[in-house]
């Protein structure tokens, strides 16, 4: 995060330093850019609020906690469509649930669906992909989850 | 038109301006539901709030910053380079560039929509633009290395060998769904009124 940070200003000091008029036009750009969207963002974070006090990382462990099979299947990749966890609260989650005895398919499903699939999101994806585009890629990447998290299933019961 | 307001404002760009202040009212109105529940003890409603407040910093933390790197990138660099790397017909080596660009990315996936609207905005094809969502979510780097941490290598490396081509193919099929004749639409800071910021 704080890399990102870092390099974001250098880059732009950078810029300055080559043509002034030129990155003040560019960083105009970007704040006008932000400022149309920003209403936006917040209300999808009001939601992602709401969501993440009705179901608590404790509360997926627990739904999540052995279940295998087709079951799994379906839980995990209903709850990962719906969350909005960052990367440091759901790999922890993940390792826990394989801990626990859920399986490569439940917590494969999970996974992937929480990175592919964001129902709760769908409002900007809306905005910048438009409806048709964004309900597609949304379902698409539901089947592509499913579909990776069985291989996934296949994979760690026959190769290795 | 003169639409001359009492300030000066022409009648189209108040109405904006009013449109604009409106889109705030679920923030506020949710802020006023937090100071509530702080004053009357209310123990989900101040628990949410605490869930907004780490949100809104991680936010604050990214998008100001990838906004502004995305506006300097549109004045940089030229629409000819990008379509020809990713555009129509950039083949193979055009998933290879959009899956390099997301896999240095960080942030969460709303955060790599702006992005996917300027590679679109400078040509990137149709089909890419789909793939390069896909890496962004699946496999970035900073990501990766979390996921390696926790899960193991077996674990990402398993993931990645299945998501990859699963993802292009899906790119392919979306491509062909959405048509020649897709656009993405303009989110905003082109379309209608220019924005107060870009006034001054």
């Amino acid at each position: 995060m704080t890399g990102f940070l870092l390099v974001g200003l250098f880059l732009i000091i950078v810029s300055a330093l080559r043509d002034r008029e030129k990155t003040l036009n560019g960083l105009k750009k970007g704040a006008a850019m932000f400022v149309n969207i920003l209403p936006t963002f917040l209300a999808i974070l009001i939601l992602v609020a709401v969501v993440l006090y009705l179901f608590p990382p404790e509360a997926i462990r627990e739904h999540l906690g052995r279940e295998q099979g087709w079951r799994g299947l379906l839980i995990g990749s209903g709850i990962g469509s719906v969350a909005l966890l960052p990367a440091f609260i759901a790999y922890p989650l993940a390792s826990t649930l394989l801990m626990q005895g859920a399986g490569i398919l439940t917590v494969g499903a999970f996974i992937n669906t929480l990175m592919m699939v964001g129902v709760i999101t769908l409002p900007v994806e809306f905005r910048y992909l438009g409806k048709k585009a964004a309900i597609l890629r949304n379902l698409l990447s539901l089947v592509g989850s499913v579909t990776v998290a069985l291989l996934m299933e296949l994979a760690y019961e026959w190769i290795w | 038109m003169n639409g001359s307001g009492k300030k000066g404002i022409p009648e189209p760009a108040r109405g904006f301006v009013i449109k604009r202040w409106l889109g705030y009212a679920p923030f506020f109105i949710f802020i006023a539901f937090v100071g509530v529940s702080h004053y009357l003890h209310w123990e989900p409603g101040v628990k949410i709030g605490l869930n907004f407040r780490q949100f809104f910093v991680e936010m604050l933390m990214i998008l100001p910053l990838v906004f502004l790197l995305i506006g300097l990138i549109d004045v940089w660099v030229p629409r000819e380079a990008i379509q020809k790397r990713v555009g129509a017909g950039s083949g193979m080596k055009g998933i290879f560039w959009v899956a390099l660009l997301a896999m240095l990315q960080a942030g969460p996936l709303y955060a790599a929509f702006p992005v996917a609207y300027l590679l679109w905005e400078k040509g990137c094809s149709t089909r890419n633009i789909f793939i390069y969502l896909s890496c962004f979510s699946a496999m970035k780097f900073p990501m990766l290395t979390f996921e390696i941490g926790f899960m193991g290598l077996r674990f990402s490396l398993t993931r990645l060998i299945f998501t990859l081509p699963v993802f292009i193919g899906i790119g392919f099929l979306l491509d062909r769904l959405m048509g020649e004749d897709y656009a993405l639409p303009d989110p905003g800071a082109g379309a209608g009124p220019v924005p107060a910021i870009d006034g001054g």
